[in-house]
């Protein structure tokens, strides 16, 4: 007589532990930085507006609160047009769920609080940065995809460009690696509090400063845009595209946006801890460290304007990466008297 | 047209990789300032060859008013540069009067060299406006847009348009200036050389701005007098050629005004030059308002001034029979005013050299108007200034150059 | 004054009229050798017109022979002065040299007469239309070119843009095409008449 109820138990058990656990929280994840996005792109025409003497939207709903949503549901009515002229329908199709996707994937291993991290991988360093340059394929095949001018170049600025600030904030984060002795998220942001500053910022401030130009340029925002650089280009890689997939490829724009925040706010501003406990909301100092750096990312767009694209290798490969070097050989000397 | 469209289409089905790479820029294109066309062949990023096609906003302004009175004529004028258009119309009327023998009252000259100067401040305003955005300033473009939106304020106030203003006549200006406009006027001559540090330190220390307009699009001076370059554009390149200086018309001769140079010949310097030129202007025009208190009362139109077919003071005259040709230009009033001859006259317009070339036979109507328009000699200087420039380039090329496309193909 | 001293003394046999309006010197010269004399006007040190100004032409229909005048605006930048040269080109052989070698401005200014005039410059290197589109019949400032084409004159582009507008119009939102009444049009006056 095998113990039904017991096996049920167990079944239960597992489901809920390791799949109806991990299913909820990538859910509640997915579900908060979607909302997330739509309110960054609101924040960002407000807080450009009122630095720009306008006042941003105000329309729908009160004070424009309801604007990315009626953007949304715009975007979603929209006839799904596909130029005539593309070189593969299927590709052209796929580009931006890719970029999305890719975008979306290394939210799953980004901890939030100790206790919410959808997977805790150890490699979970490499998953992001991995999944980051993924995001760029989906913009080159976009370029590639949509057989115009404007949009190959694009789409082959974004491949030089990716290449060159990838390698750039990748060494940037050796430092924070070997001070931390790990690549687990979770792991680095307790080896930081533990550690006498507190945050990595400021032992790693120039593996900081790499990082977080390096994430701009990574994420294609402004001043590193080229890719689709409205006054050269129209709008570069997704010149071609119009309504919900228009719409994805601004979703992982923001994605990626994020992503890069949360993962700066992690490895180097101390994760979700902060000079005191706030009672009942765990992630409070995190969503703070990242409300603040996405404010970066805005003000950043409205001061500066486009590097070119020859200046923008050179900055990449002349400054950025032999300042990522420099850092590491700091640390290692620092690691290696302490 | 059909040829870039060839091209494109061999170029898609062949193999060979040597090929340039063909690109063709506009004629929508947010930052070709309008319907400019510019054909590209890049190597890379490079561009190999760069030619511009005109004439997608030609209207036919040189045949059409061939076929209007003078007066009429002069509202077309309005319509090429479209951003100052003020300087237009006084390069008309000036050019038309000097045919005429007319001598306009001093009062009128002074209002006109006020409005020439807020349209050369409006102008470089929306220019540098635009130039900002296209190198990818957002914050520039909105805070000059701010100020410019002042002046046309004031433009409304003088003459109840803001960007046609058809204001000047032949033979002075429509109507006086009332104590309100001359107070406005004063506020924002006040308030101006404090706004101009504001742009200044959004751009001018901002290093990416440095680095991409520094060195770009160079131009020596000797060149830049053969391609035709005339206003800050020339004197970008350290070229003294200001026509207000040079031929003076107008009251500019009693004024005190630096001309503004520049010696680097590059897309920076001839911001420089535009962001000196709007202080100038500033100086400008508070002296004219000064001078302007001095003739109070004055008239500002001529006695012996042309008919407009708008009544003034004097009679109308009997209408002809209607044209029996259709459609819409119906020719009016022909007085014989202008005595047979002709005349090239040229202003400084904010984009540069505006010259006027009327031939008249005797008749109401001019027999030939020709406008050399600055943006058209521009775009056509486009290819010696951009090529083996990346495509980055020739956006900060196109705008510092400060085309306007209605100019260009009249 | 000093130009047309020079100018004379060097081209006796070209120049056929002088003259000065409304305070601006001109002088009238054979097409012929108008390349030589312009290319000394540029580069003779004393009177250095490096400024072409404009460069244009009039049609004098059933005024003048020959018919039509190209003219030169030109400036010195160092010594002020001014002078307008005037070609002569007959109807018959609409034809003169190209200056574009000796002012690069010269190009678009040619390829506009050109384009307005169809006055043919020898020696050009890109003569192209410029304004008009490359397949345009006639010369739309000519004095004999009507202010407004018949139907039947159109501009092919055109005819194909309303054909094309034509075909398409059922998928527009009001069924127009540019110039004509759209069928919603035709029909709420039918429901009004």
């Amino acid at each position: 007589m095998i113990d039904l109820q017991a096996f049920l138990n167990t079944a239960d058990h597992f489901l809920l532990k390791y799949f109806g656990l991990s299913l909820f929280k990538s859910l509640v994840l997915v579900g908060i930085t979607l909302l997330h996005v739509a309110y960054t792109t609101y924040a960002e025409r407000k807080i450009i507006g009122h630095m720009q003497q306008r006042l941003g939207p105000n329309r729908v709903g009160p004070r424009g609160l309801l604007q990315p949503i009626a953007d949304v549901l715009k975007l979603i009515q929209k006839e799904d047009i596909i130029p005539s002229c593309v070189d593969s329908p299927v590709v052209f199709k796929a580009a931006p769920l890719i970029s999305l996707v890719a975008g979306a994937t290394s939210l799953a291993v980004i901890p939030i609080w100790e206790h919410f991290v959808v997977t805790n991988v150890n490699m979970a360093l490499l998953v992001v940065l991995a999944m980051s340059s993924l995001s760029s394929f989906g913009v080159i095949l976009a370029g590639w995809a949509s057989n115009s001018r404007y949009s190959f170049l694009g789409g082959l600025r974004a491949s030089a460009q990716v290449i060159s600030y990838e390698i750039a904030m990748a060494l940037a984060l050796v430092g924070v690696m070997m001070l931390a002795g790990s690549m687990n998220l979770v792991e680095i942001v307790k080896a930081q509090v533990a550690s006498p500053f507190k945050i990595y910022a400021i032992p790693q401030i120039i593996g900081f400063f790499v990082f977080m130009v390096a994430a701009i340029a990574e994420t294609n925002r402004t001043p590193f845009d080229l890719p689709e650089a409205e006054s050269e280009l129209v709008a570069g890689y997704f010149v071609e595209y119009s309504g919900i997939r228009f719409a994805l490829f601004y979703l992982a724009e923001y994605f990626g946006m994020i992503v890069m925040c949360m993962l700066a706010v992690v490895c180097f501003l101390g994760g979700w801890y902060g000079p005191f406990e706030v009672p009942g909301v765990p992630f409070f100092w995190f969503l703070l460290k990242l409300y603040f750096l996405i404010f970066f990312y805005i003000w950043v767009r409205a001061t500066l304007p486009r590097y070119r694209y020859d200046q923008l290798m050179g900055l990449g490969w002349k400054v950025l990466i032999p300042l990522a070097l420099l850092n590491i050989v700091i640390t290692g000397l620092i690691k290696v008297m302490a | 047209m059909p040829q870039a469209v060839e091209i494109i289409q061999k170029q898609k089905n062949s193999d060979q990789w040597d090929e340039p790479y063909l690109v063709n820029m506009g004629p929508q294109h947010p930052a070709t300032h309008g319907v400019l066309r510019l054909f590209l062949e890049l190597d890379g990023e490079t561009i190999v060859r760069c030619d511009p096609r005109i004439g997608y906003l030609h209207r036919g302004v040189e045949k059409l008013s061939e076929n209007l009175t003078y007066s009429q004529a002069m509202v077309l004028t309005d319509r090429l540069d479209y951003i100052a258009s003020a300087a237009n119309n006084v390069g008309y009327c000036l050019a038309v009067e000097k045919l005429m023998g007319l001598e306009v009252p001093r009062r009128a000259q002074i209002i006109r060299v006020i409005v020439c100067e807020m349209a050369r401040i409006a102008s470089h305003l929306l220019w540098l406006a635009t130039h900002a955005l296209d190198i990818g300033a957002m914050t520039v473009f909105l805070y000059c847009f701010r100020d410019r939106e002042w002046l046309l304020d004031i433009f409304e106030e003088i003459c109840g348009a803001r960007l046609t203003v058809s204001y000047p006549r032949i033979g002075g200006v429509r109507l006086d200036f009332n104590q309100k406009i001359i107070d406005e006027l004063y506020r924002f001559t006040e308030e101006f050389p404090r706004r101009i540090p504001e742009y200044e330190t959004l751009i001018d220390v901002n290093r990416i701005w440095l680095k991409r307009t520094k060195g770009v699009g160079v131009i020596s001076g000797e060149e830049a007098v053969n391609l035709g370059l005339t206003g800050p554009s020339l004197r970008g390149s350290g070229v003294r050629y200001d026509l207000r200086r040079t031929r003076p018309y107008l009251i500019y001769d009693e004024l005190d005004f630096e001309v503004a140079v520049e010696y680097e010949g590059d897309v920076y310097s001839r911001y420089r030059v535009r962001m000196k030129e709007m202080r100038e202007a500033n100086k400008i025009i508070r002296q004219c308002l000064d001078k302007l208190a001095e003739c109070e009362g004055e008239p500002v139109i001529a006695e012996e001034a042309p008919d407009l077919l708008i009544p003034f003071s004097k009679p109308k005259r009997p209408q002809p029979a209607p044209h029996p040709k259709k459609g819409f230009l119906v020719k009016s009033v022909e007085v014989p005013i202008v005595p047979e001859g002709e005349v090239y006259f040229a202003i400084e317009a904010p984009k540069g050299e505006l010259g006027y070339y009327i031939v008249s036979d005797g008749s109401g109507h001019p027999w030939r108007v020709r406008i050399r328009a600055p943006s058209f000699v521009h775009i056509s200087a486009l290819p010696a200034l951009s090529e083996g420039q990346m495509v980055a380039d020739i956006i900060a090329v196109i705008g510092s150059v400060d085309i306007v496309l209605g100019e260009c193909d009249r | 004054m000093l130009v047309l001293e020079k100018l004379q003394e060097k081209f006796p046999e070209e120049i056929i009229e002088t003259g000065e309006s409304a305070g601006q010197t001109y002088v009238v010269v054979k097409r012929e050798k108008i390349f030589e004399i312009l290319k000394f006007l540029h580069e003779s040190g004393e009177l250095l017109f490096d400024h072409l100004a404009d460069l244009t032409a009039v049609d004098w229909l059933k005024k003048k022979t020959p018919r039509f005048e190209v003219v030169y605006n030109l400036f010195s930048i160092r010594y002020k002065h001014f002078l307008r040269v005037k070609a002569q080109v007959p109807e018959e052989d609409p034809r003169i040299t190209s200056v574009s070698s000796i002012w690069k401005v010269a190009n678009w200014f040619e390829r506009e007469v050109y384009d307005m005039f169809g006055i043919v410059f020898e020696g050009h290197p890109d003569l192209r239309r410029l304004l008009m589109p490359e397949d345009w019949e006639g010369f739309p400032l000519r004095k004999d070119y009507p202010l407004s084409l018949e139907p039947e004159q159109e501009w092919q582009g055109l005819v194909e843009l309303k054909e094309k507008a034509r075909r398409l119009a059922p998928f527009d939102w009001y069924q127009r095409v540019p110039g004509e009444r759209g069928p919603s049009e035709v029909n709420e006056e039918a429901k009004e008449g």
